[in-house]
């Protein structure tokens, strides 16, 4: 049972008496770079990021982060910059997650950014409190600050030592962030840069962790809601006699959302409901058979976002060229648990338990779309299935939000069904990308013409109520966002390599199905077509492709991670049938490097078996390196599936992959064995991993299915499905 | 229809009461207030909601309650010793570190347990058999493979 027992942090840090280290920063320049670029201007004045630290009494310290664990390990990440810095041994620290009534406003957790901002806020705040410690040992003991040191979480100084808490005495103290204290994480290395096990591991495998999912109150009733056939249905007629002993129904518009005392009778309800509503049905998609034609066919934004030289004269001069499309459908995060939330309203105040991955914006939209204010509303970040991205966590939050509000007292547990999330999540957009470029005849590239297709990237919360689900049924309904930001589409749009002249245009269109952020974004098709294309022109211009790469790459850490990939697969020699593929990209052309190779088994040629895949990362320091290699191996085996079959289908109606069989996704049977080879800069600042394999592992399947077939598949999937 | 039904969790007698169609998913979770069994599909499809009957590991999201009477049923809680000694499978993950997010978890473990009971040293192909009803959409299937491949080593 969950009790209700939360004390305000307030409360709290006058319980526990510690040291609170306050940090401030400009909005900008350190918010954990969101997908939207109007995300920074909407966050109002709490833009500017606090975090805490507790130093508590009992020697252990309490960090606290507005971050959500998604299953990536920055729970542990965070501790172990915050235990190093205190020279504490990493069971001594505690963490809080986000919870707008708890922790800083950190946005929104995504983009890989949570390591580079606020892991390493946390480190500065925790050196900071070092410092302060030492501050005051010096002067009760009148020694010089320079002749004290930290050891296993005390002070101490020739015969003198204390520990955290006799230094501070119960007091309680804020200080600046000092961002110049020496950081132990560079210097000394005890904690950091080991392979620390993440504790939540040893709670998943006994039950024993506590997922959204799984929250248990007093009282609690179940909701589910009844979905219309298609997005722009409307519910003309609904008959509910004789209902009324078994369920509640919440009615707004077209939303109707069902109450029962127990789960199973709320499942039950939806379709009992469904036969007694009436949908002014809509049709007006495009099938997904002609969808790259539909798609080149829209109206779109269009502009030039990068011109150098003169390709389109450098292209037709050089000895050889070469023209090829690529196409990225629309995929899922499809996350394994439906997601979920708990909402209760009581006292004209909304407490929502949500794995969303910005508790603040989404408590903003909520806000919105109740016609509430936002200081009546909390929302608790509680980890869930893992999400990829922005998946359906916020709109299941606004639905039981919206049911709380008419069920007052009560709380309400309501999780989608497999095939809401199926059906009604943000997709990741499908993606064309059209390049063009020339080779001179020493088969180095003079000339670069890149042209992409896309929708939006991001219809995250922000403030807006439509960028919630529910809220475009509702009696008073919001309109759907339009998504038009470019820089999720351009991510990664430029190639990593010398090209000569160089010309990068966008095109971004309004696509028929609903999209968000989904790992990596634009990112990931415009590397899998980068990356396949340098295949294609390697094999062109007969060079080895690790060579071909190398030729037109000048970043040293770039060129390590394909020399050392090179070496890691030295002794592989495919089989009759078998073919590798690599690729290679610096994420963001910012973030980390990821070099992947696969193996594939193209014996049965409609249906390759992706057997091995190897990945060489350099994020720069690393923290947690087997952290590092699980967020890399995950995302080879989420790409391959990827890569080798997944695509939403759609007829004219609304979507038609409606579960794990009309959607499949890689299973044990065929995934590939895995091995990352990490290269640890503990020189360079560190740099977040969690999108960096996507890309990459991608176009390393894809070309290696290429070497095993001799077959080059420019349209993803590589295993077409029949339609849903 | 609703009516009292026994079942043996973990160990233990329980009697309550039902409607008999409910699957067995809801019962461990709501009204016996197990979370390792998890709702992912209930359509059987993805292995979320497993547990063990007798030594078979089945997807509780397509069994009612019903057909679970006088079998016995063992969830991810149950797995452990009294004295909160892991069973070798749980280390297993814990020592191979094979979990992000965590939420196929209960299926996998609950998927191996069954496998190694009737085989303690399985081969690749096998385990690949016998775990491909799991989902896992965080992709930690490599780790899962070298966990069970360690623990028959071990
Ligand atoms: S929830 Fe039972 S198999 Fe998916
Ligand atoms: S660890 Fe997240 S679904 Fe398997």
């Amino acid at each position: 049972m969950i009790g209700e027992t939360h004390t305000g942090r307030r409360d709290f840090l006058k319980s526990m008496g510690g040291l609170t280290i306050a940090f401030s920063l400009s909005g900008a320049g350190c918010f954990a770079s969101p997908e939207n670029d109007q995300l920074l201007n909407d966050l109002p004045d709490d833009s500017q990021i606090n975090a805490w630290i507790q130093l508590l009494e009992n020697g252990r310290i309490r960090v606290i982060t507005g971050k959500m664990e998604l299953g990536q390990g920055i729970k542990t990440a965070i501790r172990q910059v915050a235990a190093e810095e205190l020279t504490l041994p990493f069971d001594s620290t505690v963490i809080q997650i986000a919870d707008t009534g708890e922790t800083p406003n950190e946005g929104y957790t995504a983009g890989s950014r949570s390591i580079e901002s606020s892991a390493m806020q946390v480190r500065k705040a925790a050196a900071t409190a070092r410092e302060y410690l030492i501050e005051l040992a010096a002067e009760k003991w009148k020694v010089p600050a320079a002749e004290i040191e930290m050891k296993g979480g005390r002070v101490v100084s020739g015969s003198y030592q204390n520990s955290i808490g006799e230094l501070l005495q119960g007091k309680q103290i804020t200080r600046k962030l000092n961002g110049s204290a020496e950081i132990y994480g560079k210097t000394r290395r005890q904690v950091v840069g080991h392979p620390v096990r993440r504790d939540d591991i040893a709670r998943m495998v006994t039950g024993e962790m506590t997922y959204v999912q799984d929250l248990r109150f007093d009282g609690m009733v179940h909701a589910r809601v009844v979905r219309p056939p298609a997005y722009s249905s409307v519910l003309e007629k609904i008959d509910l006699a004789g209902l009324e002993d078994d369920y509640h129904v919440i009615r707004d518009g077209s939303f109707v959302g069902v109450i029962a005392e127990d789960e199973w009778k709320a499942i039950q309800g939806i379709s009992k409901l469904q036969d007694r509503i009436t949908w002014r049905e809509t049709t007006g998609l495009p099938a997904t058979a002609g969808l790259k034609d539909h798609l080149l066919s829209l109206e779109t934004d269009s502009q030039q976002d990068e011109q150098e030289g003169d390709p389109a004269t450098a292209i037709p001069e050089a000895s050889a060229q070469l023209e090829a499309t690529y196409f990225k459908p629309y995929i899922m995060h499809a996350s394994n648990g439906p997601s979920c939330a708990v909402a209760l309203y009581s006292d004209r105040q909304l407490t929502v338990w949500s794995h969303s991955q910005g508790v603040y914006p989404l408590r903003d939209s909520i806000a919105t779309m109740m016609g509430m204010s936002a200081d009546d509303i909390r929302v608790i970040g509680v980890p869930g299935s893992g999400c990829y991205g922005h998946n359906a966590a916020d709109d299941v939050a606004a639905e039981a939000a919206l049911i709380a509000y008419n069920y007052p007292d009560r709380h309400v547990r309501l999780q989608w069904m497999r095939e809401d999330e199926h059906l009604w999540e943000p997709y990741g957009t499908a993606m064309i990308m059209k390049l063009k470029a020339g080779l001179n005849a020493q088969g180095r590239i003079t000339g670069w013409i890149y042209d992409l297709w896309s929708d939006g990237h991001s219809t995250r919360p922000r403030g807006d109520a439509g960028s919630l689900l529910p809220a475009r049924y509702l009696e008073n309904a919001s309109p759907w966002p339009s998504g038009g930001f470019r820089g999720g589409a351009t991510r990664n749009a430029r190639p990593y390599y010398e090209t000569g002249a160089l010309s990068l245009s966008s095109h971004i269109f309004s696509g028929p199905l609903r999209f968000s952020a989904l790992r990596g974004l634009g990112a990931y098709a415009n590397v899998f077509a980068i990356e396949c294309y340098m295949d294609e022109l390697a094999v062109k211009a007969d060079i080895d492709p690790f060579q071909f790469r190398l030729m037109h790459l000048t970043d040293p850490r770039a060129r390590d991670c394909l020399t050392e990939l090179r070496a890691m697969i030295r002794n592989i020699s495919p089989e009759e049938g078998q073919g590798i593929g690599i690729a290679f990209s610096r994420y963001k052309n910012a973030a980390s490097y990821c070099a992947v190779a696969a193996l594939v088994d193209g014996s049965k040629q409609d249906r390759p078996v992706v057997r091995r895949m190897w990945a060489v990362v350099d994020s720069g320091e690393v923290i947690n390196p087997d952290g590092l290699k699980n967020q890399i191996e995950g995302g080879m085996i989420q790409s391959a599936s990827w890569a080798l079959m997944e695509e939403v289908k759609f007829d004219n109606q609304h979507v038609t992959s409606h579960d794990w069989n009309s959607y499949p996704v890689l299973r044990y049977q065929e995934v590939p064995l895995t091995e990352v080879r990490v290269i640890d800069r503990p020189d360079q600042p560190p740099l977040g991993a969690g999108e960096a394999a996507q890309g990459p592992a991608t176009a390393a399947v894809v070309n290696a299915y290429y070497a095993a077939t001799g077959t080059r598949v420019r349209d993803l999937p590589i295993i077409k499905q029949q339609a849903g | 229809m609703i009516r009292t039904f026994s079942l043996t969790v973990n160990g233990k007698s329980v009697s309550l009461e039902a409607e008999e169609s409910t699957p067995l998913l809801y019962i461990l979770r709501n009204q016996l207030e197990l979370n390792g069994p998890k709702f992912g599909c209930g359509l059987q499809q993805c292995g979320a909601c497993m547990v063990l009957l007798g030594d078979q590991a089945v997807p509780s999201c397509g069994l009612p309650v019903s057909a679970a009477e006088g079998q016995t049923i063992t969830t991810l809680e149950g797995l452990a010793l009294a004295d909160g000694t892991l069973h070798p499978v749980q280390q297993a993950f814990i020592d191979e570190q094979a979990a992000q997010c965590g939420y196929c978890l209960n299926g996998m473990v609950i998927s191996t347990v069954a496998l190694v009971r009737e085989n303690d040293q399985p081969p690749e192909d096998l385990i690949r058999e016998r775990l491909d009803r799991n989902i896992c959409r965080c992709g930690v299937h490599a780790r899962v493979i070298r966990a069970i491949k360690r623990l028959s080593e071990s």
